[in-house]
């Protein structure tokens, strides 16, 4: 049963067509790797499916379910959960409130509500636990290097009961020990049945994890097969034009 | 040594002291102290109780505005129309009241009038998307223009039949605590409850340090920068009320260059104009110290001209904190 079903997903802003036609289904515990060159569609067509904008032509599905998202929240709260290249983190808050942003935890009873800083301390601890981070909860963001800020993008990402996590660029600006517990997450995401579609420029990463290759070429699906039926030359060609389609 | 130093200050551990000494606010709370300290040593005419009411007075009507500019800053906004909203609010309380109606009428079209003036910076900022600085200078020059033509460019000392509750309002006290300084407490208390205990708070606090993250996340990014100028404006009208009270007249030139100290005082107070950090007790010690900097020159029998000099240099220094900081630790 697939969890995500686009339909002939079409994009244009203005004059320029990002995306035209793109269709793919991706199913339960499955690891999508979607490359492409830059301007190829990928950003766009990830921000489609989490709530950024609609797209122009086509449709979505979660679950078998038919949605349309108008903002990212709405998405969200269909399962599907989004770590974004540039991480969208707030410097001046600590990772604990960067985790809960926009969802923070409260105590209190009828319109009397004040911040749970306790409470979201000690998931926020939990949640880096689990991702094998030393990040600490109440340290700014403005301080800390790559691999801790990715830790707490990713942490969001376990908040909610996700179905989807999209991962835009994840290993790009991280050292190669962290890289290696990014991918561990991702396998652990699978095992407990979520799908996860992983957008990345390293070739590497994605054979290593990925069950599915999809490429994009100037806004068009160009490959949707097994990553076992592929290698790291024949995308490099499909996503250069060296190869038109397969 | 300096290493020492350096590590005393970056150290990361949750000691509270080290996470105290890194902070704008405590040194400038420091240096409001020793001053104090220093006058009423110094001078025999600080420590009286009567300088004493003058100058927490004094400073409660910047502090109250300081708590709603510094609202204002840590979205990474700016309010430059205070000082006129401050005006405009004083003459619309005074032509109603001198028309005949009561107090409460009074009150009611202050409280509509700054609203007002808030909601319409609020947005143009918000929904339209025009620069906060760009917007709230306008305002800033429509507001007191508006302000001429209600009063019909008069002074107003004439408040109608309420007359006596505004002047008590305004000049009076309660256990020998003006009642300015009252509210300036309560307002701190309830600003200072608001950006760190509420969701609104930490949401003002996220657009300020990444708006697109904020957006992304959620939050309800425009309302909430409508609803920081409507609480700036708000504390301006507040300020007037209380000044006009006080005074027992509205002045066309009431609020006059009233937005440079406001803003001074969030400033030294440690709010950051880039946005994202700032704190309700440090717009209280900044309004302290700027008027505590202006009563001991005056007490020390310094000619008014150079309080300028002082309070300019002082903004300097204190920002300029930060930079010392940065610098001593590489």
């Amino acid at each position: 049963m697939s969890i995500l079903d686009l339909n002939e997903i079409s994009k244009n802003f203005g004059a320029i067509q990002a995306l035209n036609n793109v269709s793919m289904t991706i199913g339960r515990g499955e690891v999508v790797g979607l490359m492409g060159d830059n301007g190829a569609g990928k950003s766009t067509l990830m921000r489609i499916i989490a709530g950024n904008f609609a797209p122009t032509h086509g449709t979505i599905a979660i679950d078998g379910r038919p949605t349309v998202f108008h903002r990212p929240v709405e998405a969200r709260k269909a399962g599907v959960e989004i770590v974004y290249q540039d991480l969208a983190l707030c410097d001046n808050l600590t990772a604990a409130a960067n985790v809960f942003l926009g969802r923070e935890l409260r105590i209190g009873f009828g319109p009397f509500h004040i911040l749970d800083y306790g409470a979201m301390y000690r998931r926020a601890g939990d949640l880096f636990r689990e991702l094998k981070s030393e990040t600490r909860p109440r340290d700014l963001v403005g301080r800390m290097s790559g691999g801790q800020r990715q830790a707490i993008a990713i942490a969001r990402t376990r908040l909610s009961d996700a179905k989807i996590v999209l991962m835009d660029e994840p290993t790009a600006a991280i050292s190669v020990r962290q890289v290696a517990e990014v991918l561990g997450l991702v396998r652990e995401l699978r095992e407990r049945g979520l799908a996860v579609v992983l957008v990345s420029h390293r070739m590497p990463d994605v054979f290593s994890v990925a069950d599915r290759i999809v490429v994009l070429r100037r806004g068009r699906k160009v490959a949707d097969k097994p990553i076992a039926d592929s290698s790291p030359e024949e995308v490099t060609g499909l996503i250069t034009g060296a190869i038109e389609r397969v | 040594m300096a290493t020492l130093l350096e590590e005393g200050i970056d150290q990361r551990s949750h000691g509270t002291l080290a996470w105290l000494a890194s902070r704008q606010t405590f040194w400038v709370f420091v240096a409001a102290v020793i001053a104090i300290v220093l006058l009423s040593v110094g001078t025999d005419t600080f420590a009286t109780q009567k300088n004493l009411f003058n100058v927490t007075r004094n400073f409660a009507f910047v502090g109250i505005i300081a708590l709603g500019m510094t609202a204002v800053i840590i979205t990474g906004g700016i309010d430059l129309s205070v000082g006129s909203i401050v005006c405009l609010v004083g003459m619309v309380l005074g032509v109603v009241m001198n028309t005949g109606f009561s107090i409460w009428a009074g009150l009611g079209a202050a409280f509509l009038t700054a609203t007002a003036a808030g909601a319409v910076n609020g947005a143009l900022i918000a929904y339209v998307g025009m620069p906060p600085f760009v917007v709230t200078l306008g305002m800033l020059a429509i507001a007191r223009s508006l302000a001429m033509v209600a009063s019909n460019n008069r002074m107003v000392y004439n408040f109608g039949p309420d007359q006596i509750k505004l002047l008590g309002l305004g000049g009076g006290s309660v256990f020998g605590v003006a009642n300015p300084v009252i509210a300036l407490v309560l307002l701190a208390l309830l600003t200072g409850y608001l950006l760190r205990w509420t969701q609104w708070g930490r949401h003002v606090f996220a657009i300020g340090g990444n708006e697109q993250a904020a957006t992304l996340a959620g939050i309800h990014v425009r309302r909430i920068k409508v609803g920081v100028y409507i609480f700036s404006a708000i504390t301006a009208g507040i300020s007037a009320v209380l000044e006009v009270g006080w005074l027992g007249a509205v002045t066309t030139n009431l609020g006059q260059s009233m937005e440079l100290a406001v803003i001074a005082a969030a400033v030294i107070g440690g709010a950051n104009l880039s946005g994202g950090i700032g704190t309700a007790f440090g717009a209280v010690i900044g309004a302290a110290l700027i008027e505590v900097i202006r009563n001991s020159l005056l007490l020390l029998g310094v000619d008014a001209f150079w309080q300028g000099t002082f309070v300019g240099s002082f903004i300097v220094l204190a920002v300029m904190f930060d930079k010392l900081k940065v610098a001593l630790a590489k």
